[in-house]
């Protein structure tokens, strides 16, 4: 799967970090959070989901 | 299940709705909402969309998997037969469900005479035409949505007088964050008075009355379906109304029981919240109790107002005391404890912190 990342919406909530912080990261200093891993394993699909919902601002697409 | 009805268009309605698609529920899909409107994210409502910087269309969420044609709007539920299995909705016949997802929500509690509140876009949108440079705004309640109305209103050059009767304003957050935010709103030139008597409401071009939020469950009246002396809809664990294998509830109209919390259920009106609730009621229904999947999600929230970034993560209301662990530049952490365990945090501008401390809480959850 494909983790993209509109940072241009990222408001640097840390949702993402919360659910999977082996695929997202943010820094005390970042406005916008750095993706890690952008083609995670089939395993952290679930984690992956996850961070996109849990995005207050829909800033995460999960593609297959 | 051939049928599922979700009651409720809002975030957890939403988040309830895709997942049924995305867990494989390929049966008819309704969800009823009395708003106008598909789902759309409130947050920005008091912040960037009052602000001008967003619009209506920037805060549609996403609803994959689910078709124009789920969606009931413009529908109000009236009343719930559990044993015929319908909805009862105004001006319409009943809506049959094999499962149902109950994500009514709250409403602003309402204003007395032609005050103002802010609860959904069309407030939002009726609010922000009535602002403008120099406008008087007062502003009723210190709470999250008065106080965020207050920094962006005061952005755009409203004269804002925000009152409570409390002493502080944001009381969940404890004296310590009340204080630091009722500097910050000083400075940015709010006229906060605090402590004032009930009714006594100052004269402005806008009055907007922002009193905290009731759950939307008047429809479950007589349904046979528990609701709390608050209103809300008694869930167990996993988001099964009590009782009932075939009806979830989340969001804001729901009370749930969390293993951390001091009581035997809790309401959350938090984003965070209604979105983890929302999927989580809805992988339950799909896979029945018996192998369903309690929900110990650590609450958390945030606001912003001016350039602080407030969060917290746990239950810091219910802390019996409370400890000042870092404070400078602007960066505030204040840790909760209640019999001695860790129970809540809240952070201003300090992120990591904030995660920490949710990863921590998660970690202490019992088996």
């Amino acid at each position: 799967m494909k983790v993209k990342v509109d940072t241009s919406k990222c408001e640097a909530y840390g949702e993402c970090v919360f659910a999977a912080d082996d695929i997202f990261e943010l820094d005390d200093d970042a406005d916008v959070v750095t993706v890690l891993n952008d083609s995670p394993d089939e395993d952290r699909r679930d984690a992956a989901e996850q961070a996109a919902a849990a995005c207050p601002v829909e800033a995460i697409t999960i593609e297959d | 299940m051939d049928r599922i009805v979700v009651v409720g268009a809002g975030l957890a309605g939403a988040r309830a709705a895709t997942q049924l698609r995305k867990d494989g529920f390929e049966g008819t899909l309704v969800i009823i909402g009395d708003e106008p409107h598909k789902p759309y994210t409130r947050p920005p409502l008091s912040k960037q969309l009052l602000a001008g910087e967003q619009t209506a269309e920037d805060v549609v969420i996403k609803v994959d998997g689910l078709e124009d044609g789920d969606f009931m709007l413009s529908t109000e539920a009236v009343g719930l037969d559990p044993e015929a299995k319908v909805v009862k909705v105004a001006g319409g016949d009943g809506v049959p469900y094999d499962g149902l997802v109950i994500a009514t929500g709250r409403r602003a509690r309402e204003a007395p005479d032609d005050g103002l509140t802010l609860r959904g876009l069309d407030d939002a949108q009726r609010l922000s035409e009535a602002v403008g440079e120099g406008t008087k705004v007062v502003i009723v309640g210190a709470g999250f949505i008065g106080c965020e109305v207050a920094a962006t209103l005061t952005k755009r050059g409203a004269e804002v007088t925000l009152i409570d009767i409390a002493d502080q304003p944001l009381t969940p957050l404890g004296p310590e964050a009340g204080e630091r935010m009722a500097a910050i709103h000083r400075e940015h030139g709010v006229d906060l008075r605090l402590g004032v008597e009930p009714g006594e409401i100052p004269e402005g071009d806008v009055v907007l009355y922002a009193l905290g939020a009731v759950p939307n469950t008047e429809w479950l009246e007589g349904s046979g379906l528990e609701l709390d002396d608050r209103g809300a809809v008694v869930t167990d664990a996993c988001c099964f109304a009590a009782g009932h294998d075939d009806i979830v509830a989340a969001g804001d109209c729901a009370a749930w029981p969390h293993p951390h919390a001091a009581g035997d259920t809790i309401s959350i009106e938090h984003w965070t919240h209604a979105s983890d609730m929302g999927r989580a009621a809805a992988k339950n229904l799909l896979a029945g109790r018996d192998a369903a999947t309690p929900f110990t999600a650590v609450p958390t929230f945030w606001s912003d107002q001016y350039d602080v970034n407030i969060k917290s993560a746990g239950f810091p209301h219910e802390a019996d005391s409370r400890e000042v662990v870092h404070d400078e530049d602007g960066a505030l952490v204040i840790e909760g404890h209640r019999e001695g365990n860790l129970v809540g945090a809240i952070v201003l501008n300090k992120n990591r912190s904030w995660l920490d401390y949710r990863r921590q809480l998660t970690q202490s959850l019992p088996e």
